[in-house]
């Protein structure tokens, strides 16, 4: 009577989580399977040659106006329309001024220098110094701040105020 | 790669011409009435071919009808409004569609003031040959830059493309002639449709019937014929 019933159970619920406890191993292994069959079923895939992607030497350009550099569409003459001879103006030279970019651009094979090799090796040289407190032990430290005093000192009798001669 | 192409440049080509490439690191951009075809080249449309440097070729060809093409500055004429957009007749195949919120300044609330009939001047932003091309009246920056509804009381024609073209030519030759018969505004769309508008009808009327009579004159009759008008023409 009870095996009856076993059989009768679906599919369905027996691969419900609380049903696979009373399972034996071999109906949980054709479970799986069959599970795993449906997957690969239901994952289609094409059969087709795999597709060399290949770098487009061809650039396909529908328009007109990157070919011929055609101009701003509307214009005025003799001054009939200020607003549109401004515009005009506007728009002619940013085509140029895009165009004269580009050649500047190519022309400028050597960067531009803010600061002179000296003016460099100047603020290295000075750098050297900061970076080499930077890295000294406290004793170090003392003892350059102490030679700094001394300087110090040194440099504030020579500045020190004269007396007025009466 | 690019030899056998320049060999040919400013021949006649007529469709159905090929450039086989063998596969060289170059590359080669192909303008109007050119096509891609794998690894070749076709020629689609039949004219001059033009190569300007360093690797543009093109087909220079005569032809009336027009084919959005991306980035084009167009007149056109809205002829319907349907719901949040303006359906705005280019003369391409189809209708090209214009969002009321593609203008400047335009806002949900604030919505342009376009009615059917009026005068577009606008660029494609798509323009496919599956789909229906969608034109806007500002740049990338959100400015009208002359762009918009246009057109109190001029006069709209239609010339053929490669008029179109002549007269957007950086100085061009045909514009410097007619800047000389007297003061006037002009909008020459890519799409063949050229809007003029000057001091009175007659001075447009001339206007429209030199730039009529321009597309098949050499340079000399033109010369000829500006002369005249400027004779006669106080």
């Amino acid at each position: 009577m009870a095996n009856d019933n076993a059989t009768k159970l679906s599919k369905n619920l027996l691969r419900m989580k609380f049903m696979q406890r009373g399972l034996d191993a071999e109906v949980k292994k054709q479970l799986e399977e069959e599970e795993k069959r449906i997957i690969s079923d239901e994952h289609w895939y094409l059969d087709l040659p795999e597709l060399q992607a290949k770098e487009n030497f061809i650039i396909e350009e529908r328009s007109f106006v990157p070919c011929e550099d055609l101009v701003y569409g509307r214009m005025s003459f003799r001054s009939f329309n200020p607003e549109v001879e401004k515009l005009m103006v506007l728009m002619n030279t940013q085509k140029q001024g895009e165009e004269e970019e580009e050649k500047e651009e190519k022309d400028l094979t050597k960067m531009e220098t803010d600061v002179t090799d000296e003016e460099m090796a100047r603020r290295y040289e000075s750098l050297v110094g900061s970076m080499k407190r930077k890295y000294a032990t406290k004793r170090e430290r003392s003892q350059m701040q102490d030679e700094d005093g001394k300087r110090m000192t040194e440099t504030k009798v020579k500045k020190g105020f004269l007396k007025p001669q009466d | 790669m690019s030899d056998c192409l320049k060999e040919k440049v400013g021949e006649v080509l007529l469709p159905g011409d090929v450039f086989s490439l063998e596969r060289k690191p170059e590359k080669v951009i192909c303008g109007p009435g050119l096509r891609r075809n794998g690894d070749e080249i076709l020629v689609c449309k039949s004219g001059i071919f033009r190569h300007k440097h360093p690797n543009m070729y093109w087909i220079d060809s005569q032809q009336k009808r027009y084919v959005p093409a991306k980035g084009e500055s167009v007149i056109g004429i809205v002829t319907a409004k349907s719901g949040d957009v303006f359906k705005v007749d280019v003369g391409g195949s189809e209708l090209a569609s214009l969002s009321y919120l593609a203008f400047e300044g335009a806002t949900k609330r604030n919505r342009p003031n376009v009615k059917v009939g009026d005068l577009v001047y606008a660029q494609f932003i798509i323009a496919n040959k599956d789909m229906e091309p969608e034109l806007v009246c500002m740049d990338s920056c959100g400015r009208a830059n002359g762009m918009g509804v246009f057109g109190l009381g001029g006069l709209l024609m239609k010339v053929s493309l490669g008029l179109v073209r002549r007269l957007l030519v950086p100085q061009s030759a045909l514009v410097k002639e007619l800047e000389k018969v007297f003061p006037f505004e002009m909008v020459v769309g890519l799409n063949g449709r050229v809007w003029v508008k000057a001091q009175s009808t007659q001075h447009m009327l001339v206007l429209g019937n030199l730039l009529e009579g321009c597309e098949n004159m050499t340079a000399q009759q033109r010369h000829a014929v500006f002369r005249r008008v400027a004779d006669s023409t106080p």
